[in-house]
């Protein structure tokens, strides 16, 4: 069994991503697990053509205490048989979104949802690591992959950066590797070449660049992958590309993540940021 | 105020110095360098400091110092008995520190007085999705099921403040919905460096939601006072406040032993603050002279030698009508205190304590044992700041050993060394010096006994030294080490 974690900065597209990669390792024949770790709990909606699944912490909310639920009651199969299950949370502003994270894993653990007959395991991890809740999927005997889905936007590739040096801190007591970054395209200037640049400073691969295309937004309207949604698309298979990629992956390594002023040089080779001029920092457009 | 030099036969600066280093010797490079300034030979003439205190502990000591929230529910708020103290958090904070402390109470249970366990009892649940509505929920029970409490503290366990659980906002509202006081007291276990900052806190909670908001019904008179930092233990304030209205005074609240809400609230009106602990305390005397005006006085009541001085120093505060019945109150219990100290000090005289406590009692018993016949041959605190040590200073003899945050290694290796007759500490040395053969009091509850304070607490304090030091128990009892 490999587990696997996606990270990513918030909105770029890491449930879509990690929902249509995993219907295209269903597609080949690979029993995967999709653990969601995000309050939001938008991570298996696709694979089971929910509105939203119901949560571990909801239904411990629901009936008092973790030891009060059974699997059966958190897991469902959805499209390939994937079994999906939602850690749940608050919402924005109240609690321990982290906690419930730990909460969930555990409980899967204790209970026996990682059985050997699973290929992968995928945790779909909210925006950032904030705390060490969100780290949870990456510590000690869980996933000892990850894989950061960013874009050529220079916010996404400071985040992508950023997840590497988390990513660092684990590699060096434990045995996570970054097994590559995921480029969900935005259409940017010369996106490839920069994600492929920043992979390579990261001492990681671009494992795959999934081009933009409406098929994917046509597909979610339906909650359904754009490869169970139309199996015959060019875009299903670049996920099904992404999938084989990764399923045959042996690249895995302890990144090196960059200094702020390596970063910005890079944004600068590629054309994306000016050189830096301090007159115009701080000075708001009316005023210049 | 000059005093006589007090000195032990044996003790000198530069013994008790060679003392603090041997025990000083295991410690690692680091540790050594650390403990070191919190050691130190009292200089009673210097009426400051030989110590360094209120530092965070040092790893890896035995420290016997507790939290913040212990400093707000154990010490100030718990006392309070027409409240429900609510314990937020996990049940283990609000269980283990119920009713440890022996602030006694009267009135009926559950009626006007409410020494009970009260806790949201938080689930995982509660970490995730927050605690805030269970709080509300459970303000409204509380406030159903006792609807003649006063008033609902809110006292945060460390989750609360982890998660950012927002019970300022919960009390404001429920407040206002059950129309009585509930007061939030962000008191967080890892806030500070010991207990210290949850007096704190809580003094500063009872100024921004309490203090001013009631008035005594009764017609102001110059004689109103109110006792301060008095908690009950043991029926203390049961000997203190009787004593203080003997002499002619009104004491108008206790903060906070057996203490009522409306009474603290209204202390804003009284002429004198009384001081008893200095530490857990000072901050709302300070903010009541500051804002009112009203002066304070810190009195110790232990002994009849400090009764007496405490008593003459209150009377220069007031009128000659004052002042004659504090004189006729001396007159009346001195030759009572006497046929006491006739009694025991045959068998004390000569003897040596070591204490090892809270806010006020290393310095304040001490004379109570002089009165007895007895030395203190060391003192210190868990949680003092400077400003303790500095009072400490002229109380203790020439030369003793001062320690601050004292770790087990280094009492036990001091106790060794001293061999006092009799250690006043708490239940976590308790065992460990009986085991060595030395007598013990439990001097934070007063070890199931009390009161020790004012004249009605003496008696009692010295039959059970007497009986604590004297007890044949001790010559049946060898010590393998």
């Amino acid at each position: 069994m490999r587990q696997i974690a996606i990270y990513g900065k918030g909105g770029i597209g890491k449930s879509t991503t990690t929902q249509n990669t995993v219907a295209g390792l269903a597609s080949i024949g690979k029993k995967v697990m999709i653990v969601g770790c995000d309050p939001k709990a938008d991570s298996t909606r696709l694979i089971l053509h929910a509105k939203a699944q119901s949560t571990v912490m909801d239904l411990v909310r629901e009936r008092g205490t973790v030891e009060d639920l059974e699997l059966e009651d958190v897991m469902k199969i959805g499209y390939g048989d994937t079994k999906c299950v939602e850690s749940g949370g608050p919402e924005p502003g109240v609690g321990c979104a982290g906690r419930g994270v730990i909460t969930a894993i555990n409980f899967l653990e204790e209970n026996g949802a990682y059985t050997p007959d699973l290929d992968f395991v995928f945790y779909d991890v909210l925006g950032d690591v904030v705390c060490g809740g969100f780290a949870m999927p990456i510590r000690e005997g869980k996933a000892e992959e990850i894989y950061i889905v960013c874009s050529g936007e220079m916010m996404a590739m400071y985040a992508a950066n950023n997840i590497a040096k988390g990513i660092l801190k684990y590699a060096s007591s434990g045995k996570v590797r970054l097994g590559g970054l995921i480029c969900n395209a935005r259409k940017t200037d010369k996106e490839f070449e920069l994600v492929s640049a920043l992979a390579a400073k990261l001492s990681t691969q671009m494992i795959h660049f999934v081009p933009r295309d409406n098929q994917v937004q046509r597909a979610e309207m339906r909650r359904m992958t754009v490869i169970e949604y139309s199996p015959d698309h060019p875009q299903a298979q670049e996920y099904r590309n992404l999938a084989q990629k990764i399923s045959d992956n042996k690249m895995l390594v302890v990144p090196t993540p960059l200094e702020m002023e390596e970063l910005e040089d890079l944004l600068m080779e590629y054309g994306i940021m000016e050189a830096e001029d301090e007159s115009v920092v701080g000075v708001a457009e009316k005023a210049a | 105020m000059s005093h006589e030099i007090k000195t032990v036969e044996g003790i000198t600066k530069e013994s008790t110095q060679e003392m603090i280093d041997k025990a000083l010797e295991i410690y690692p490079e680091k540790g050594k360098k650390k403990r070191a300034p919190h050691l130190a030979p009292n200089d009673q003439a210097s009426g400051s400091a030989c110590v360094k205190s209120n530092r965070k502990t040092v790893p890896g000591l035995m420290s016997a110092r507790g939290c913040a929230y212990a400093g707000a529910k154990g010490v100030v708020w718990g006392p309070i008995r027409d409240m429900v103290h609510v314990s937020h958090g996990p049940v283990g904070c609000g269980w283990y520190s119920w009713g440890t402390r022996r602030n006694l109470m009267s009135g009926i249970t559950g009626v006007d007085s409410f020494a009970m366990q009260f806790t949201s009892d938080f689930q995982e649940k509660d970490i995730v999705y927050g605690g805030d509505k269970k709080l509300k929920t459970l303000l409204e029970e509380a406030h159903d099921l006792f609807p003649l409490a006063k008033g609902i503290s809110v006292l945060s366990e460390c989750p609360v403040g982890l998660i950012g659980d927002d019970i300022n906002s919960v009390a404001k509202q429920s407040s206002k919905d059950l129309d009585i006081p509930i007061i939030p007291c962000n008191c967080e276990g890892f806030r500070g460096v010991s207990q210290s900052l949850g007096h704190h806190i809580s003094n500063d909670t009872i100024r921004d939601h309490i203090i001013g908001t009631r008035e005594f019904a009764e017609p102001e008179s110059p004689y109103d006072v109110a006792l301060i930092g008095e908690y009950n233990i043991g029926g203390d304030a049961w000997s203190t406040k009787p004593l203080l209205e003997e002499c002619g005074l009104n004491v108008k609240a206790v903060w906070t032993g057996d203490g009522e809400l409306e009474n603290i609230a209204a202390t804003h009106t009284v002429k004198l603050n009384i001081i008893h602990c200095y530490r857990s305390m000072n901050y709302m005397c300070k903010v009541m002279e500051e804002k009112y005006g009203i002066p304070w006085i810190e009195l110790n009541f232990f002994g009849p030698t400090k009764i007496r001085e405490s008593l003459r120093k209150l009377g220069e505060l007031f009128d000659d009508s004052i002042k004659e019945k504090i004189e006729a109150v001396i007159a009346k219990y001195d030759p009572q205190m006497q046929a006491v100290i006739e009694e025991y000090k045959p068998r004390l005289d000569g003897k040596t304590v070591m204490l090892y406590v809270g806010g006020l009692r290393p310095r304040h018993t001490i004379n109570a044992y002089e009165d007895l016949g007895m030395t203190c041959v060391g003192s210190g605190y868990e949680f003092a700041h400077g400003d303790d040590y500095d009072r400490t200073a002229s109380e203790m003899p020439e030369a003793t050993v001062v320690y601050d945050d004292v770790s087990e290694y280094e009492f036990e290796q001091f106790a060794d060394a001293l061999k006092p007759d009799l250690i006043g500490s708490g239940i976590k040395e308790k065992y460990l010096f009986q085991k060595m053969g030395i007598p013990f009091r439990q001097m934070h509850s007063w070890d199931y006994s009390g009161p020790y304070h004012g004249y009605k607490g003496f008696p009692t304090f010295a039959r059970d030294i007497d009986m604590a030091i004297n007890s044949p128990t001790w010559s049946l009892v060898k010590a393998p080490f």
